[in-house]
């Protein structure tokens, strides 16, 4: 597969959010404003990046040859919960102002299923480096689009008037239903299927 | 133990409607839209999942006198995805329709946060029995939801549910294809989650 149609792939016909309903609980949790969709999206970036890179390499150079592919699901979970400690302290001393821009959200990444998603979605599509790297970009940055989207959709929202029971929770699925509806049409874009 | 009774019940009680998972606490909610495209992947979603949630609690009840507080988090996860492994090989083996079709969801059950929620909230600080009654209940809760929205989903957009029909011909002819999409999965549960406040079902 081309860089290219993976990129697209991910980013809008499979868009992580909206398409394969991977990530939903911080999609629902952190978009009811643009700050902290903003946030969020940039944590979720980053640390995508970093698990896909490690967890490409554990499963190629360790699970791999010694045949140890049954303990995957353990040890991807453990090393991102670690990589999300590690990077936090990190930040926390040496880059204060990344941390500052997206400290707060870094805990809540690691029961995130995103990253999880990408990373056991690399090893079943059998991605080299570059392909697992494109991925994971394009993963990150439908994320983000889908998410600032629909935080841009929930201000609106806000000020509305909605009967009583659809307010909050109920409104905001129906509105998640047409912004996926719009998404619905990036369906075979330059070839890609869903 | 007479005493005892009406609350105990209640554990197994509680997870089906007043704090139902899904439709009331609305947590867990990835597995629940995606794998919700037919009644009978809506069940073997559930049925995947309720394995580990009434595993899980039972074994972290049993070893929480053991378990430091400060390192609970990962022991939980550890103890988790060794029942998610159990089930991701169990499905490979003996159904393999089913595991194609739930694809990377299974390996997922692991971040559930309904699962890792029950385990931290109930079964860290209580008995084997009411963990065990706890994860049936919220088992059984999500199963309910799943159910729900599948059989809903299959119903507007073929006309059957678990494959029988039950819609007349002319409509099957022109069904509401939209709702076997992602859109249609987000547009019924907004309107579940709409009907379950119009009800007061958590009150």
């Amino acid at each position: 597969m081309n860089l290219s149609k993976i990129f697209i792939g991910a980013f809008l016909v499979n868009n992580i959010l909206l398409m394969r309903f991977i990530g939903l609980c911080s999609f629902f949790g952190v978009s009811t404003s643009m700050d902290t969709s903003v946030g969020m999206s940039a944590a979720v970036v980053f640390v995508t990046m970093l698990a896909t890179w490690v967890c490409w390499m554990l499963w190629h150079a360790l699970l791999l040859p010694f045949g140890l592919g049954f303990l995957r699901t353990a040890v991807f979970i453990l090393v991102i919960a670690g990589l999300v400690q590690f990077v936090e302290m990190f930040l926390k001393k040496y880059v204060r102002g990344l941390y500052s821009a997206m400290g707060i959200y870094l805990p809540l990444i690691t029961t995130n299923c995103a990253i999880l998603a990408v990373t056991f979605l690399n090893v079943d599509y059998g991605f080299n480096l570059l392909q697992a790297t494109v991925y994971a970009l394009g993963v990150g940055a439908g994320y983000s689009l889908a998410i600032i989207l629909f935080a841009a959709v929930r201000e609106r929202l806000e000020d509305s008037p909605i009967s009583p029971s659809f307010r909050g929770y109920p409104i905001a699925f129906v509105g998640a239903s047409l912004i996926s509806l719009a998404f619905l049409g990036f369906a075979n874009l330059f070839g890609v299927s869903i | 133990m007479t005493a005892q009774r009406p609350s105990r019940l209640r554990y197994l009680t509680n997870g089906i409607i007043k704090e139902n998972p899904v439709l009331i606490l609305m947590i867990g909610l990835c597995p629940v839209l995606a794998t919700s495209t037919s009644a009978r992947d809506a069940l073997g979603m559930s049925a995947a999942a309720s394995f580990v949630l009434i595993f899980s609690n039972v074994v972290v009840s049993l070893v929480r006198k053991f378990v430091q507080p400060s390192i609970r988090i990962p022991i939980f996860i550890i103890i988790i995805s060794t029942f998610v492994t159990i089930i991701d090989y169990v499905l490979q083996a003996y159904q393999p329709a089913l595991y194609r079709m739930l694809g990377v969801f299974v390996p997922l059950i692991v971040v559930n946060c309904i699962i890792l929620g029950r385990a931290e909230a109930f079964a860290y600080g209580h008995g084997v029995f009411d963990s065990f009654l706890d994860g049936l209940g919220n088992a059984l809760g999500f199963t309910l939801a799943l159910v729900i929205l599948g059989s809903l989903r299959e119903f507007f957009a073929v006309g059957t549910i678990f494959g029988k029909t039950l819609t007349p011909a002319w409509y099957r002819s022109a069904p509401m294809l939209f709702t076997i999409f992602p859109p249609g999965a987000f547009f019924i549960i907004g309107i579940l989650k709409a009907l379950a406040v119009r009800l007061k079902l958590g009150k």
